[in-house]
């Protein structure tokens, strides 16, 4: 952090309370860098789970089979309940999910970078599916700690189905591992595409993290980007065996001593260029969501106006 | 034709009718005007696709020869859909949607309560789940239809506009041919036309409490069910069935 934060004795007695792991509630005392700091993590959580509704989206009309349509479907309508959670949690923040939406548009508030990558073919629907909702477990299953009550709750709820969702995407990949050529290719071509960008959701390396020093001391955060990113590769790496899919890294190797994988550096020039406005989809990412939000306009004045028209009857009647 | 092919043939337009509307609701994700409204519009897209699987299972064991329900989604061209036209008709704008989706369930909930009676007994097991959804469909269109009839000027005239687009795909919702007649005079097919005028009722006091007119004109278009389309269903199958075109009968 850069300010120096003057230890007021309010300040010492949150950190007490974090440091002793109680979870601080809405109307609880906070330090207003600790309320932004959530307000800026949860509603960049509800957005990424919103945006990430579009690559999903993307195949609903064309899933491979009914059955496959009828999960995808649902796996879709469970993301966008995790949006709406986790805009309620931002919400107890004082914060409005207007607020929020318009931080979005405005580009101020992000969302996860994975989602500027497109979903190309059948196989992506896998290896989001598998690679992008078990990189979501291992960090928010570590969030299930964290010291914000309300986010805290949000994360035990969307783990439990995430779970259900990382085994779908998982399963379509095996399927299409025990396929024909063509399959086997479009899963290990979707594999390729997707592993990077699938690491670097875990952000920078410690070192470099803007936010995560602070974020530790509060407890926002319970384990460091590294140390999640390295328990995300031993399991997907096993998993990934387990069908026969290769992971795209030449440098991967299980390391005996430490008795985890070692793996290849990140392309953090990519990871720059894509969060700056270099991905294939950011624009139409968010064009996507202000569409939708601008078609709906009308929708939700014609609401408001009704609402207000039926409470001005129900007065008159009394 | 056997007794199995009547059927099944039967059964093809109830299933038809609910994967089309299924996935043209489904064109809502991440599209509706706002969150919550996205999750109903999906689980309701949902609750259609699942029907319309109860009813090709069915209709995939009436027809044996290792048909399966994707056999009849995916491999049929436009010319053996059989589908109602309302059905098919493309999303347009919300209110569209919202009314075609009402004068749809105000059908469908008294369909299905009926159909609930059928000699078939898997029939009547299948619309006995569906009436549920449909109950709580129909409750929500006619909230949004009081809501954006009786809302804004903009709101109000978009509804009227697109009941006006939609009012002559509703004839066909009661029309029988001769299949149907014999299915009916067996106990197994459902007479629409005992129920036009509950349909009739329920639309006319939904559209009055919402100050939007009934709509008066007396076009009417059909073809549905002897496959005979508008144009945007062919490319609602090139999208939906895009897959096992591309790769022909592998696994998923």
């Amino acid at each position: 952090m850069n300010d120096n934060i003057v230890a007021l004795p309010s300040e010492e007695k949150f950190q007490a309370r974090i440091d002793a792991e109680e979870k601080i509630e809405p109307k609880d005392w906070m330090p207003e860098k600790y309320r932004q700091n959530l307000i800026r993590q949860i509603s960049q959580h509800a957005h990424s789970e919103v945006i990430g509704e579009q690559p999903e989206g993307n195949w609903i009309t064309r899933a491979p089979t009914l059955e496959r349509k009828a999960i995808l479907l649902a796996k879709v309508q469970d993301e966008a309940g995790h949006g709406l959670y986790l805009y309620s949690a931002a919400e107890t923040l004082g914060i409005t999910r207007e607020e929020m939406i318009d931080r979005l548009h405005k580009g101020i508030s992000k969302y996860a970078s994975i989602f500027n990558y497109p979903s190309l073919t059948w196989a992506d629907i896998g290896a989001i599916g598998w690679l992008v909702d078990s990189a979501a477990i291992v960090n928010q299953v570590s969030l299930q700690n964290t010291s914000y009550g309300p986010y805290a709750r949000a994360m035990v709820r969307i783990c439990k189905e995430e779970s259900f969702h990382q085994r779908q995407g998982y399963n379509i990949m095996m399927v299409l591992m025990q396929g024909s050529e063509e399959q086997r290719a479009m899963a290990q071509d979707s594999l390729n595409r997707w592993w990077w960008p699938a690491l670097m959701m875990f952000g920078p390396h410690d070192g470099e993290s803007a936010h995560s020093a602070q974020s530790m001391k509060w407890k926002i955060k319970r384990r460091s980007n590294d140390d999640l990113r390295q328990q995300y590769v031993d399991q997907a790496v096993q998993q990934a065996h387990a069908i026969g899919l290769e992971i795209p890294d030449p440098d991967l190797k299980w390391n005996e001593d430490r008795g985890h994988y070692d793996f290849g550096e990140i392309d953090w020039d990519e990871f720059e260029r894509v969060i700056s406005g270099d991905g294939l989809c950011n624009r139409q990412r968010i064009a996507h969501h202000i569409k939708a939000h601008e078609d709906g306009a009308w929708v939700r004045e014609a609401m408001a106006a009704y609402d207000s028209k039926r409470r001005a009857r129900a007065t008159d009647v009394a | 034709m056997s007794d199995n092919a009547h059927i099944a043939k039967y059964v093809l337009r109830l299933a038809d009718d609910a994967l089309v509307l299924g996935h043209r609701l489904s064109e809502w994700t991440s599209r509706a005007p706002f969150l919550e409204e996205d999750l109903a519009l999906t689980n309701v897209a949902l609750d259609f696709v699942g029907r319309a699987r109860m009813y090709y299972q069915y209709a995939a064991e009436l027809t044996g020869g290792g048909a399966t329900e994707d056999t009849f989604a995916y491999t049929r061209d436009a010319r053996e859909f059989s589908n109602l036209l309302l059905c098919e008709l493309p999303r347009g704008d919300f209110a569209f949607s919202v009314v075609r989706q009402f004068l749809y369930d105000a059908f469908a909930l008294p369909f299905l309560r009926e159909l609930k009676g059928s000699s078939d007994q898997r029939l009547a097991g299948i619309a006995a789940k569906a009436e549920k959804e449909s109950t709580y469909h129909l409750r929500r269109g006619k909230e949004w239809v009081l809501r954006l009839g009786d809302g804004t000027t903009e709101s109000h005239q978009r509804m009227r506009q697109a009941l006006d687009e939609l009012w002559g795909y509703t004839h066909e919702l009661f029309e029988v041919d001769a299949l149907e007649e014999a299915l009916i005079a067996e106990g197994i097919a459902v007479d629409p036309r005992t129920i036009r005028d509950e349909w009739q009722q329920t639309v006319t006091s939904v559209l009055i409490q919402a100050t939007l007119p009934v709509p008066e004109s007396s076009w009417s278009v059909q073809g549905g069910r002897t496959g005979y389309h508008t144009e945007s269903l062919g490319y609602l199958l090139a999208e939906l069935q895009f897959m096992q075109r591309a790769y022909p009968g592998l696994r998923w």
